[in-house]
């Protein structure tokens, strides 16, 4: 039986959560104060995800770099190779906000878009 | 050969540099940091003293009178901040009257002019908020601010325009007597001249000691100071002085010539020549006695807080002239207060001596007025308005806390000596020198900089050397 | 001079949200002054998401927050002058401002809505001693450098303030390479919310040092490390306590403050605890027709009440636009001294009835540490009104106590309060009509009574 252990994000409370679990089965959520706790809790063992954001390199435009996220959240443990890849892409001035940057970052299936307006210069 | 190398960019080297600048002279400053005014110069009280505090006779009493009164036209000719608002001395015990009284003595027999033993009213009056303890004061008309890096850089342009090489980042390791003159290793190569002007500030004694047998040492004495907001600026109108000690003049409270409230400074000495560290018990101290002549004052208010080295001569007094033993070399010794006073004399008369020693001629170039970095807000609307028709840039502000222009900070970087770091923008423009700290507008003087410098913004520096602002 | 009717000072979410709400109540010729080159404010450079859950219902970045309002004002066609930089506003609302493009100029504005937001405080302010090496910066500085500049300021990383510029800032330069080391906070609790503290501290393993603070710095060309000390309950580091790091950086992301210079040269009355100007149920300054909020007003911790009390701003100044045209002011012609005369507006105020001019103030008591508004005119105000405020200190299992009068109103219960949230309460005009006596409304945080 594995002991993972939280603080709950959902208010400033910020409840230390401790799920049991037996291989791939929760046996236990305890340390919560309510529902959304639990949910939290469950999640954060079962597929705990982010979204990344960060920024590129962006050439011509009126800015050098433009921000960047990912469209949906990845798997947590894909975050450092995101990273990685995310910071490997330039794209050209000018862009848009939802603009695609990168498809499918890092086999997440996720896209990388364009968070900010940057014109040509 | 040079017929001149000064060691120094400080107030005092590029004041001597100015004044030898109206010769016929092949003159080099050399500077071991990347800007003019790096050193003691540049951490100081801004103050132009009266006079009354050196003792009668002294080289100090002497230069202090001569510089004070020599200001004025200096600031005019040079076009830099200073203002006569006067100052007080303020006694807040009885016992301590008769010591008020030697200091007007010693300043009136030192030739200050103008000055008064007031009353308790008569203080209070002046400065209502001095503390209600005040027994009386002595006030000087004569006392004034100045911006110590203005000035400092206002002699350091008119001496480059006048033909003066300025060399920065360049270090002296060494000088040797020749038979005929110096030679000067530096990091970068050897220098050779006539005549040397050691004006190296604290390091004056090293620089001394390696030509000379008659030993010099400089004790750094250690002053720190708190600057407070604008806000708090006007909470007194002239320089408060506290009845001077061993040490000193005590701690101070003035208003600085740009608006703000200075609060300080403490004197320690110290053995680390390059220890311009501020310090809890220093910071402490500031606050604790502060508040003994000046009543409510805002410490809240606090900017930021600096220290500089005074550098102390063991005897007590300014040590300027050739060494007896080292024909050629002259020092510029022991300049701690009333240094930047005293600077406009201690700079006429080393070039009175070179000039007797180098039987100079007058240059029929020379030209001694310069004009400062233009501020648009000194302008009238019209003005202002055809100057940044002519230069939008002057209508750009960048520094939000000082009102400083992309113009005056490109115009910073262009001149004469022009800055090369950020601290450079900063003591010529005062960008980033307001309540924020530079929090806002250090992103955009390091894209202006970087531009006017056509290097990347990760080469720039804060303040020369390895102080990089980016690590990439 | 150029007539407008409202001038807005500051085009970030407070100044954009004002626009567009005073447009939509009729405004015709409005003024947006933003003195950097793009519209948008401190959100162009808070790249993380977590913005607008409760504007639009999904979590949005900073800059795509901005974007939704910059939109909104160029469809409505609002003006907008950038790199415009105001130098001063006076009482009778005529703004003098320069950029490269106009010079300097003046506008005369018929209502002004101060939007100019806030700014960090710096290391001077806390007098920590040392060198003054470069590697120091203030959080935000950081921030801008690395997501608008794309420029890293350093490798090795303190961070001293665990408020949420601090925490994501943590984030951001472990992403981008740089080695966290610690965060420190000076208070035995963090200001930050909670999922960042789980999000950008525990995520990357970063530590968080409650009731430490930096007390050395060291380095003097560039930063080399700092000491890091416990403090007691007074903040006071302990002898003893003293831990050596090295680092590269250090930014500093320990409080911010409303801007309010041209407020305070305005003469407008600033509250101390909040240091925005004090303002009553519309809004409204001590000075007539000038109004506040967002950042400038009291420093928020979600950008969707900017918005909310930005829109409400715009409102009760298009409100106060319409109402002065109405009632036009009586021009009295007065005969001066030496026979000229001039032409003066009447003082509307003092025709104002009695109960008109009737002001409430509302009073922050035992752990509340600021109320917005500070007063309000029960014959003025809406049916309701939101009463934001901050807490002093972390209360467990209180309540959230108003009392009109001496009078207990309305007992909130609540598990938790925190200084880093800001909290509200309602009043409703209705029952403050049934207590026509009262001067005072005081709000205080009680604790509560263990039930049974």
């Amino acid at each position: 039986m594995e002991l993972h252990k939280f603080i709950c994000i959902n208010c400033p409370l910020g409840c230390s959560l401790q799920v049991e679990v037996e291989g791939a089965d929760i046996i236990s959520i305890s340390g919560n104060t309510c529902k959304r706790g639990e949910v939290y809790a469950r999640n954060e063992v079962t597929n705990p995800v982010r979204v990344v954001t960060s920024t590129i390199k962006v050439i011509g435009g009126e800015q050098g770099v433009v921000s960047v996220k990912t469209k949906d959240p990845v798997p947590k443990d894909k975050i450092a190779a995101c990273m990685e890849e995310i910071k490997k892409i330039t794209v050209k001035a000018p862009v848009h906000i939802k603009d695609v940057a990168a498809k499918n970052i890092a086999g997440t299936k996720t896209e990388v878009v364009v968070t900010k307006e940057v014109r040509e210069i | 050969m040079y017929d001149i190398v000064i060691i120094g960019a400080g107030v005092s080297g590029c004041a001597a540099a100015r004044e030898l600048s109206r010769y016929q002279a092949d003159i080099c400053v050399l500077e071991k940091e990347e800007d003019v005014c790096c050193g003691t110069s540049k951490a100081n009280s801004g103050i132009v003293h009266a006079g009354y505090d050196a003792k009668p006779g002294t080289l100090k009493a002497k230069m202090n009178l001569l510089g004070n009164e020599r200001m004025g036209l200096l600031s005019k000719e040079l076009d830099f901040p200073f203002v006569r608002k006067g100052s007080l001395v303020v006694c807040t015990a009885k016992e301590e009257l008769l010591r008020l009284q030697e200091l007007y003595e010693r300043g009136v027999k030192n030739g200050v002019k103008g000055l008064q033993i007031l009353s308790r009213e008569e203080t209070l009056e002046m400065e209502p908020n001095i503390s209600a303890d005040v027994q009386s004061a002595l006030f000087a008309p004569t006392g004034g601010i100045v911006c110590p890096f203005s000035m400092n850089i206002a002699l350091a342009e008119n001496a480059a325009v006048n033909g003066v090489e300025f060399h920065f980042n360049t270090e002296v390791r060494d000088i040797q007597r020749l038979e005929k003159g110096f030679r000067i290793e530096t990091e970068t190569g050897s220098y050779y001249a006539k005549c040397v002007i050691n004006a190296a500030g604290i390091y004056a004694d090293k620089l001394h000691n390696m030509v000379s047998g008659r030993k010099l040492s400089i004790i750094p004495r250690k002053g720190e100071y708190c600057l407070l907001d604008k806000n708090a600026g006007k909470h007194v109108s002239r320089t408060i002085f506290a009845l001077p000690g061993a040490y000193g003049k005590g701690v101070l409270v003035t208003p600085t010539i740009h608006g703000n409230l200075l609060v300080g400074p403490t004197s320690v000495d110290i053995e680390n020549k390059e220890g311009v560290d501020t310090t809890k018990e220093g910071l402490q101290e500031i606050a604790a006695k502060a508040g003994k002549n000046v009543e409510n004052l805002p410490m809240r208010e606090v900017i930021t807080s600096f220290s500089g080295l005074r550098a102390h001569e063991e005897s007590g007094d300014f040590v300027i002239g050739e060494a007896e033993d080292a024909p050629g070399f002259f020092d510029c010794a022991g300049i701690e207060s009333p240094g930047l006073t005293s600077a406009p004399a201690v700079g006429v008369l080393l070039a009175e001596l070179l000039q007797k020693k180098l039987n100079l001629e007058e240059s029929t170039s020379y030209n001694g007025s310069r004009k400062g970095i233009l501020d648009p807000r000194t302008l009238p609307i019209k003005e202002r308005n055809k100057l940044i028709a002519g230069n939008p840039a002057y209508g750009r502000i960048i520094c939000r806390c000082e009102s400083i222009t992309e113009g005056e900070i490109i115009d910073a970087a262009r001149r004469p000596l022009g800055a090369c770091s950020i601290d450079g923008i900063k003591r010529r423009t005062r960008a980033g020198m307001g309540r924020c700290q530079s929090g806002f507008c250090l992103p955009k003087v390091m894209e202006i900089l970087a531009r006017e410098l056509q290097v990347s913004q990760t080469e720039l520096t804060k303040c020369g050397g390895n102080s990089k602002l980016l690590k990439p | 001079m150029t007539d407008y009717e409202l001038v807005i000072i500051g085009g970030g979410p407070a100044g954009l949200a004002a626009g567009i709400s005073a447009r939509k109540n009729g405004i015709e010729r409005i003024l947006i002054l933003e003195r950097d080159k793009e519209l948008g404010g401190i959100l162009n450079q808070c790249i993380h998401n977590g913005f607008g859950l409760h504007t639009f219902q999904e979590e949005l970045t900073g800059p795509e927050y901005a974007d939704r309002y910059i939109q909104e004002v160029r469809k409505l066609r609002i003006e907008c002058r950038l790199n415009t930089m105001v130098l001063d506003i006076s009482p009778e609302r005529k703004v003098t401002a320069v950029n490269p493009s106009d010079g300097m100029f003046e506008i005369q504005a018929q209502a002004v809505i101060l939007a100019m937001g806030c700014r960090e405080r710096p290391r001077g302010a806390l007098n920590i001693p040392g060198y003054r090496p470069a590697g120091i910066f203030s959080a935000g500085t950081a921030q801008r450098l690395v997501n608008i500049e794309g420029y890293m300021p350093g490798k090795e990383v303190v961070i001293l303030g665990s408020g949420d510029i601090g925490l994501i800032m943590a984030r951001r330069m472990t992403l981008e390479g740089a080695s966290v080391k610690a965060v420190a906070e000076l208070m035995p609790y963090s200001s930050g919310l909670k999922r960042n503290i789980v999000q950008c501290l525990d995520d990357y393993g970063i530590p968080l040092m409650l009731s430490h603070t930096v007390v050395r710095i060291w380095g003097k060309e560039r930063l080399e490390g700092i000491t890091l000390a416990e403090v007691d309950e007074k903040g006071r580091p302990i002898p003893g306590t003293e831990e050596e790091i090295s680092c590269d950086t250090l930014l500093l992301s320990v409080g911010l403050i409303p801007e309010n210079e041209l407020s305070k040269d305005c003469g407008i009355v600033l509250d101390p605890s909040t240091k925005g100007p004090e303002v009553n149920e519309s809004l409204e300054t001590t000075s007539e027709g000038i109004f506040a909020c967002g950042n400038v007003l009291h420093v928020h911790d979600l950008v969707d009440y900017v918005s909310e009390e930005a829109e409400l701003a715009g409102k009760y100044a298009a409100q106060y636009i319409k109402e002065s045209k109405a009632s036009q002011p009586v021009e009295c012609i007065k005969e001066g001294k030496n026979g000229q005369s001039a032409v003066y507006r009447k003082e509307d105020k003092s025709s104002r009835p009695a109960e008109l001019i009737r002001e409430i103030r509302l009073i922050p008591e035992s752990g509340v540490s600021y109320t917005v508004p500070q007063k309000i005119s029960p014959a003025r105000m809406p049916e309701q009104v939101t009463v934001r405020f901050r807490v002093r200190s972390i209360f467990h299992r209180c309540s959230v106590g108003v009392y009109f009068g001496e009078r207990c109103i309305v007992q909130k219960k609540r598990l938790i309060m925190a200084p880093g949230e800001m909290e509200s309460i309602m009043l409703s005009r209705e029952k403050l009509r049934e207590f026509p006596e009262i001067k005072t409304i005081t709000i205080r945080i009680e604790e509560q009574m263990e039930e049974a």
